[in-house]
């Protein structure tokens, strides 16, 4: 399947290394995922007050672009740009008054009809490709890895456009399993990261990534999967902050989903963009058998 | 005969404001605490989310001045738990931009370090902004 990709700001920096691995595996998986032309920044966050609809012109000028192409679905990767796109589109569609006045405001665009349906690519792999055939397509299984997905917020808060269950999700958990993974369930696993406190308030965040980590840890989990860049920072590179504030901590990696499903794929490990994640999970890989290669990787 | 005149004075104007604001109806909370119980960053805040709604109920305005408001980052636990229906973090965003909107910043962007600005990711520095910042 053919699909228009909305990448957001964050991927094509800090998180490249989900971008690439989820391009890659979309390719395995005969999902070709087309970058949007001229998309702009979502706005991160979707407003919540009811007066502020300037701040929806951002996202809904995304789905224009969609809708130009003759698209009617777009795919995005990070949970904030998925959160944002489809509330904002949702409350367009279910307020005509709002569409309209966006549309005159942004009149050197064609008029949004708000019929583009916003998709994360977890959805693709659950209800168009299945676990099963993920399934098939692993050369290397994740044995005797013990892993604990991490879903944060935004992918399944608030109900309207969450892709899973609110309080007990398991898409991360059965894509895990398909791997070969052993899925190590932890009750923090919907718990906020302490999200954009991590600019002005690291204090919080170090809390939260401590409580979060040393939960999945203490039911023995090895690794983190998670979806998200803002929570892959937070669990990821503040674990630098943990570990100078509690001082029993200690390091566990963390793994976009799509990492680990090109590692489980058998795939080059030069599209998992590892030297990007904080803490090095190549000794884990290595005990688990999972990459040969020597590699050096600079330490951090 | 009794007549009933609404009257308005400064607190009903602030909890009106609030409703309006976020939309969201602050009296049909009865202070269940279901809201303070889930909420991740509780222990940091100086007042529970649901006293935060029962200052609001009461048009108590020092609400305004509270931690909390800025601690609160909209995971929506709150939101999806309330046995009411009333989306506490639409509630929190009202409080915060009774204050952002008379151009009071609550972060200085001149004061994150270089190193910081270095490794923070695009998506944490522009929903802090848009969160905290009155632009």
């Amino acid at each position: 399947m053919k699909i228009s990709y909305y990448p957001g700001c964050t991927l094509k920096k800090n998180a490249l290394n989900l971008e690439t691995s989820a391009l890659a595996v979309g390719k395995e998986l005969g999902i070709e995922m087309v970058e949007l032309p001229r998309w702009n920044c979502c706005g991160t966050v979707f407003t919540l007050a009811s007066d502020d609809l300037m701040r929806q012109a951002a996202p809904i000028r995304n789905l224009i672009r969609v809708q130009e192409l003759g698209e009617n679905q777009v795919v995005t990767l990070c949970s904030m740009c998925y959160n944002t796109l489809k509330r904002a589109n949702l409350l367009v569609k279910n307020d005509n008054e709002k569409l309209a006045t966006l549309n005159e405001f942004m009149d050197q665009e064609e008029d949004y009809r708000g019929d583009v349906k916003v998709i994360h690519l977890l959805e693709i792999l659950k209800n168009d490709v299945g676990f099963d055939k993920i399934r098939e397509k692993v050369k290397k299984p994740l044995n005797g890895l013990k892993v604990a997905p991490y879903y944060g917020c935004l992918l399944t808060r608030p109900k309207e456009i969450g892709l899973d269950d609110m309080e007990e999700p398991t898409i991360l958990h059965d894509l895990v399993e398909s791997l070969g993974a052993e899925v190590i369930d932890d009750p923090l696993k919907t718990e906020c990261c302490g999200a954009y406190q991590t600019v002005s308030n690291k204090e919080v965040v170090a809390d939260r990534t401590y409580n979060i980590l040393t939960s999945a840890q203490s039911r023995g989990a090895e690794a983190i999967v998670l979806s998200c860049p803002l929570c892959d920072f937070n669990l990821d590179h503040r674990q630098k902050d943990v570990e100078e504030k509690y001082h029993d901590f200690e390091k566990i990696p963390v793994f976009y989903f799509t990492q680990l499903m090109a590692i489980a794929f058998g795939m080059d490990e030069n599209v998992c963009g590892l030297d990007l994640n904080y803490v090095n999970p190549l000794p884990l890989l290595r005990k688990k058998k999972l990459i040969h290669k020597k590699r050096k990787r600079s330490e951090r | 005969m009794r007549h009933k005149f609404p009257i308005k004075d400064a607190q009903s104007a602030f909890v009106e404001k609030v409703q309006e604001l976020s939309g969201q109806e602050v009296m049909k909370c009865y202070q269940c605490g279901k809201c303070s119980g889930g909420c991740p960053v509780a222990e940091q805040m100086d007042l529970m989310p649901n006293q935060v709604i029962r200052y609001v109920q009461i048009g108590d305005t020092s609400v305004l001045e509270a931690k909390t408001i800025w601690l609160c980052a909209s995971c929506f636990t709150c939101a999806v738990r309330c046995p009411q229906g009333i989306d506490l973090a639409k509630v929190m965003e009202a409080l915060r931009l009774l204050s952002l909107r008379k151009n009071i910043d609550h972060i200085d962007l001149s004061k994150i370090p270089k190193e910081e600005l270095e490794i923070l990711p695009q998506i944490a520095l522009v929903s802090s902004f848009r969160k905290m910042t009155s632009a």
